[in-house]
C-alpha cells in the first residue's frame, strides 16, 4: 500500500516539504506511482507514465539540491488525455486515435514541466471531450471513488476530465490539468469534492489541446484545495503566439490574492438559478454559501441573469457546430485510425464511422446540420445571437456585483449507465456551467457539503474576465468557512 | 424540426460518417428530438443583437510573416497509418 501519509499532502504541503528537504521528489514520485496503481480500478488512468515520472523527480531533486527550486518542483499531477504529450500515447478517449503520439507538447503541459511539474499520466475522460459522465471514452468509463454508504452501485465522476478529477480525489495525483467547454472541469470537481476552475478564455493557452468547440474550450487545474489550483494556475496560464485567442496580458501572483478578506465584495445571487427539479438539499447548500460569504464581511445583492434558461440550447447548437469542423481532421490519413474502403470517400466514411463513439457521431451530426446550407441562420446565427445576449447579462450583473455565487450542477453524482440512453437528461448536467462558457468568464467550483446520500456537492464561484484573483480569493474564503473534510471511500493509501 | 431519414442519410453523407439502413431511424428520431429541444431559442427576439463567435478580443494579432516552424516531415508522418517516400498515401482517387 502506497504511504498515507505522503499521499495525505496537499500541493502546497508537499511544494514546501520539498523546499525544506524533509522529502523528496523521488519518495514523492514513488508514492505517488504506487497510487496510480492502487487506483487501476477506478479506470482513471489510460497511460501511466510511471518511469518518465521518475526521471523527472530526479530531475527535480537536483534543482533543489543546487538551491535552484522551480515554483512546481517535484510535484506529480496527472493530465487530461487531450492535452498533446510529446511521444507520449494520446487518444482523446476515442477509437479514431489509435496509436497517435504527438510530435510536439501543447502549451500548457510544457509549461507545466517548466516549472517543474511531476507527470504522472494521462488520463481518462468522456471521448474528445463529449459527455459529462466519463462513461463514453474508448477505453471505458471511469468510476468515481465515492459511493453512497451501504450502496455498492459505482457512480460517474462526471465529465469530462472525470479521470483527472478522480484522480485527485482518491490521492492518485496531487493536482491534474483538465479541459472545460461546458462544465467539464467544474461538475467533475463538484462530483468528486475537488477544487476545479475554468479561468477566463484566452488565459490558458489551447495550443495542442485536441480540439472540441475551439471558441469554448478552457485548459484549467484541479486540485484539492484553491491554493493548490491558484499555485497550478500561475504555472498554466499566460500568452501563447501559437493559440491567436490566447490573450496578451500579464500573469498575476494568484497565491498571493488569497488574502483571506472580503469584505464589502458583492456577491451576485441570481434569481434564474432555481431550477425546476433541483434537490432543496443544494437550495439550502447555496443559502448557506451566503450565509457563509456574507459572515465573512460580504454584501450579498439579489440580481438576474435573464437569459440563463437558454444557454444550454445556445451551447447544445454552437458547441457540436464547432465540434463538426474541428473534427473533419479525422480522416484516416494523417493519423490515427484507418479502415480500408473502396476508394477515397469510402476510406473516410468507414474510418469515422468506426472511430467515432455514439455521442460523437451525434454532436457531429447535429454540428454538421445547423451548419448545412438553408438552416446555418435559423439554428447557428440565432445561437450565436443568443450567446451576445447571455455574455451581455454578466457584463451588465458585474457593473453591479464582484462575483455570482450558485450551485456548480443540479444533482450529486449518479449511477454509472443512468441517463445515458437520453441525451439531453445528461446535457442538462451542465445548465449552470454552461453559462460561463459561452461569456468567456471564469469559474470555480469549491466543495461546500454532502448531499443526504453522503455525496459531495460544489459551489460556484464566477467572476468578471482576468478577475481570478478575486475569483480565487472568494473559493478560498468559502472553502475554509465549509470546511469540506470528507475523503471518499476508495482513497489510495487508505486516506491516513 | 422532424429529421427524415433520407435528411439523416444526407447529412451523414455531408459528415463522411457511413451509417448502416438500421441506424437511420434511431438516429432520425434522437436528432429530431434535439433539434426540438434547441428550438426553444426561437422564443428569444434576438432583432438586431450581433452574432457573438469567440469571447476573445475581435482583432486578431499580427506577426511577420516569417517562417517559424517546420522542417518535421518524418516526424508527422511518423502517425500515418499509410506513407510511402515522404508522403502520406491514400487510396487512388484520379483513373
Amino acid at each position: 500500500m502506497s504511504d498515507p501519509s505522503l499521499l495525505a499532502l496537499n500541493l502546497a504541503e508537499a511544494r514546501d516539504g520539498l523546499c525544506r528537504k524533509r522529502l523528496s521528489a523521488r519518495e514523492l514520485a514513488a508514492a505517488y506511482n504506487e497510487a496510480v496503481a492502487e487506483v487501476g480500478p477506478l479506470n482513471a488512468f489510460i497511460t501511466p507514465t510511471p518511469e518518465r515520472a521518475v526521471a523527472m523527480a530526479d530531475a527535480a531533486d537536483e534543482r533543489i539540491a543546487r538551491g535552484e527550486a522551480l515554483p512546481l518542483d517535484g510535484i506529480p499531477i496527472a493530465v487530461k488525455d487531450l492535452f498533446c504529450t510529446k511521444d507520449i500515447l494520446t487518444t482523446a478517449g476515442s477509437h479514431i486515435l489509435d496509436g497517435f503520439h504527438p510530435p510536439y507538447e501543447s502549451t500548457v503541459t510544457d509549461k507545466l514541466w517548466q516549472a517543474g511539474a511531476v507527470m504522472l499520466g494521462k488520463t481518462n475522460l468522456d471521448e474528445f471531450a463529449m459527455g459529462s459522465s466519463s462513461a463514453t471514452s474508448w477505453y471505458g468509463p471511469v468510476e468515481n471513488p465515492w459511493r453512497r454508504p451501504g450502496d455498492n452501485r459505482p457512480l460517474v465522476p462526471g465529465g469530462s476530465s472525470g479521470g483527472s478529477a478522480a484522480a485527485v480525489a482518491a490521492h492518485a495525483a496531487l493536482a491534474a490539468i483538465g479541459t472545460d467547454t461546458g462544465g467539464s472541469i467544474r461538475q467533475p470537481a463538484s462530483f468528486c469534492g475537488i477544487v476545479g476552475l475554468k479561468p477566463t478564455y484566452g488565459r490558458c493557452s489551447r495550443w495542442g489541446v485536441v480540439a472540441f468547440a475551439s471558441s469554448l474550450d478552457h485548459p484549467g487545474p484541479m486540485g484539492r484545495t484553491v491554493r493548490d489550483v491558484a499555485i497550478m494556475l500561475g504555472a498554466m496560464a499566460g500568452h501563447d503566439v501559437r493559440d491567436s485567442t490566447s490573450a496578451p496580458v500579464p500573469v498575476p501572483d494568484f497565491e498571493r490574492a488569497l488574502s483571506g478578506d472580503i469584505r464589502g465584495l458583492r456577491v451576485g445571487i441570481p434569481k434564474e438559478y432555481r431550477v425546476d427539479g433541483m434537490p432543496g438539499e443544494i437550495e439550502a447548500l447555496w443559502g448557506q454559501g451566503v450565509e457563509w460569504l456574507r459572515a465573512a464581511g460580504a454584501e450579498p445583492v439579489q440580481i438576474s441573469l435573464p437569459m440563463t434558461k437558454y444557454a444550454l440550447a445556445t451551447y447544445y447548437i454552437i458547441a457540436p457546430a464547432e465540434a463538426s469542423s474541428n473534427l473533419a481532421r479525422y480522416d484516416g490519413v494523417r493519423f490515427g485510425l484507418r479502415v480500408e474502403g473502396d476508394g477515397l470517400e469510402a476510406m473516410y466514411e468507414l474510418t469515422r464511422a468506426a472511430g467515432f463513439g455514439a455521442e460523437v457521431r451525434r454532436r457531429v451530426l447535429v454540428g454538421t446540420y445547423v451548419l448545412s446550407a438553408g438552416y446555418y441562420d435559423a439554428y447557428y446565427l440565432k445561437a450565436q445571437r443568443v450567446r451576445t445576449m447571455i455574455a451581455r447579462d454578466f457584463a451588465e450583473a458585474f457593473e453591479r456585483v464582484d462575483c455570482i455565487l450558485t450551485p456548480t450542477a443540479p444533482s450529486p453524482a449518479f449511477a454509472i449507465g443512468d441517463k445515458s440512453d437520453n441525451p439531453i437528461a445528461m446535457y442538462l448536467n451542465d445548465v449552470f456551467t454552461v453559462p460561463a462558457n459561452l461569456a468567456g468568464v471564469p469559474a470555480i467550483s469549491v466543495p461546500a457539503g454532502l448531499s443526504g446520500d453522503g455525496l459531495p456537492l460544489g459551489l460556484q464561484i464566477t467572476g468578471r474576465a482576468f478577475d481570478e484573483e478575486t475569483l480565487l480569493r472568494v473559493a478560498e474564503v468559502l472553502e475554509s468557512a465549509a470546511s469540506f473534510r470528507h475523503l471518499p471511500g476508495f482513497v489510495a493509501g487508505g486516506g491516513g | 424540426m422532424a429529421l427524415d431519414k433520407p435528411t439523416v442519410m444526407h447529412i451523414a453523407t455531408l459528415a463522411r460518417i457511413r451509417l448502416l439502413d438500421a441506424e437511420l431511424e434511431p438516429l432520425a428520431n434522437e436528432l429530431s428530438h434535439i433539434l426540438s429541444w434547441v428550438e426553444q431559442l426561437n422564443e428569444v427576439d434576438t432583432t438586431g443583437v450581433a452574432p457573438m463567435a469567440s469571447a476573445a478580443s475581435a482583432s486578431l494579432p499580427m506577426r511577420d510573416d516569417a517562417v517559424t516552424d517546420g522542417g518535421c516531415r518524418d516526424a508527422i508522418l511518423g502517425n500515418a497509418p499509410r506513407a510511402a517516400r515522404g508522403f502520406f498515401t491514400v487510396p487512388k482517387v484520379v483513373e
